[in-house]
């Protein structure tokens, strides 16, 4: 199938329809021209910088240089994981334990797919390495965000609940059980029903854009599977290890509820 | 109970937030009050001594230290009941390790109350229930902030029997926070109130 390239031109005309809905916004007085075209220009800016380093990765295949992305996107992630936080944990430890979790989740997952699944040459090859740890640290912090942000807003509102479980003899884990198993489940939901909505309610991005790019339907599909399997593996894991330190963390060694660790 | 038996509670200059150097010794099958104005610091004191608070000084139960117990069982052993209950299960008894017919008829109940949803009790019932459950680890010391707040005069002498039946039978110590003058003087003996962030004994 035959790929057809775009143009500055092309873009330009489609960077039209923004403005469009930024005319609109200003026409409706709904306040948010201007957020659509600063997120617009951020959109332009900040991928055309991700396509030069791209470009300059695929054409210096190195080890070190993937290394050195695979941090930097483990880096921001953790730093997005925080930020998305109703009450975060004090000094590093919201940080370490959001990173830590996906450091362990995502490159133990990435690395399976790449040596035992897709077997690129070298296995760290850019072009496959680097969409499947962005797909995977994309989903797996939100993953991480939504079961931290769910485990430590309910501990606080529970705290007598916590407290008079532990008063029967419970220990710290068994007292925020319940609480942690909620807070799994809603950091799983949002790849669940991706999964479950696949192909029928919404076509996934990834497969749109390798159709678009010219693949076949059915290897993009085998693909697109792959990836959903992967990201549920990630997020998986990840909200599962990021909610179990965190648990540990709301309590000291002799069991006691510590919402002061939570800022 | 023998007189050379250790006290069953002790305190050694615990401190918290409010209340420094506080020291008491309970013996066992002894019932001690503790009357303050709102925010001297009583809950506090007895979260310290529940272990549920980090704080200064030692508590002793038997004459064990508390950081020589590990901490559920020593919760187990010294059971709190708070002015308004708790409940996360949706049935009444999935909150019970164990209970005691007698317990629950003294109180007022039958056995299937157990079976009950607790969703569809009253605050009253849900407070004279919590008493129970906190019987249920068979503790030595029972910490009571005003457990009797939101119950009517009936309710509120049947859990002054319970608990007074309970302390005799097992010699369990009783630290019991009570605004209530009267019931103070119906179920101790020896009364303490907090002064200036000082624990103090006074005669009635």
């Amino acid at each position: 199938m035959k790929f057809i390239s775009l143009s500055w031109f092309d873009l330009a005309l489609a960077a039209l329809l923004i403005v469009a809905v930024a005319g609109l916004s200003l026409r409706l007085q709904l306040g948010l021209g201007k957020q659509v075209l600063i997120a617009a220009l951020r959109t332009v800016v900040q991928l055309s910088l991700v396509g030069l380093v791209l470009k300059v990765l695929f054409e210096n295949v190195h080890i070190l240089w993937m290394g050195l992305i695979a941090l930097v996107m483990l880096v921001a992630a953790g730093y997005e994981v925080v930020a998305r936080q109703q009450r975060r944990f004090t000094g590093w430890w919201g940080f370490a334990m959001g990173s830590s979790s996906m450091f362990v989740s995502t490159f133990s997952v990435t690395l399976i797919a790449l040596t035992v699944i897709i077997r690129p040459d070298p296995w760290y090859t850019p072009q496959y390495a680097i969409p499947l740890l962005g797909m995977l640290f994309g989903n797996s912090m939100n993953g991480v965000a939504l079961g931290l942000d769910r485990l430590t807003q309910t501990a606080w509102q529970q705290r007598a609940v916590i407290e008079a479980r532990l008063m029967l003899g419970q220990t710290g884990s068994q007292a925020i059980a319940d609480i942690r198993r909620d807070s799994i489940r809603s950091g799983l939901i949002p790849i669940i029903n991706a999964m479950a909505a696949a192909g029928i309610v919404s076509l996934p991005g990834m497969m749109t854009g390798q159709i678009l790019a010219g693949a076949a339907p059915l290897e993009a599909v085998k693909y697109q599977i792959l990836i959903m399997f992967l990201i549920a593996a990630g997020t998986g894991f990840g909200t599962l290890a990021a909610t179990t330190l965190a648990a540990r963390r709301l309590f000291d060694q002799r069991h006691r509820l510590r919402l002061d660790r939570l800022k | 109970m023998s007189s050379d038996q250790p006290p069953r509670l002790r305190l050694e200059a615990l401190s918290t937030h409010q209340v420094s150097a506080a020291s008491l010794e309970i013996p066992p099958g002894e019932c001690v009050t503790l009357s303050a104005p709102s925010g001297a610091g009583k809950t506090r004191l007895l979260r310290a001594i529940a272990d549920l608070d980090h704080h200064g000084g030692k508590v002793y139960v038997d004459d064990v230290e508390c950081n020589q117990w590990d901490a559920p069982l020593w919760r187990r052993s010294v059971a709190l009941v708070t002015a308004e209950s708790q409940w996360w299960c949706d049935t009444v008894g999935e909150h019970f390790t164990h209970v005691e017919s007698p317990w629950l008829q003294a109180l007022g109940f039958e056995r299937h109350i157990l079976d009950r949803q607790v969703a569809y009790l009253s605050s009253g019932e849900r407070q004279r229930l919590a008493v129970a459950r906190a019987l249920g680890n068979h503790p030595r010391v029972l910490l009571l902030d005003e457990p009797t707040a939101s119950l009517d005069e009936e309710n509120i002498h049947r859990v002054e029997a319970l608990i007074s039946e309970y302390r005799r039978e097992s010699g369990a110590a009783v630290f019991w926070v009570s605004h209530d003058a009267a019931q103070a003087r119906r179920v101790a003996r020896q009364h303490f109130t907090i002064t200036a962030g000082t624990l103090k004994a006074v005669s009635q």
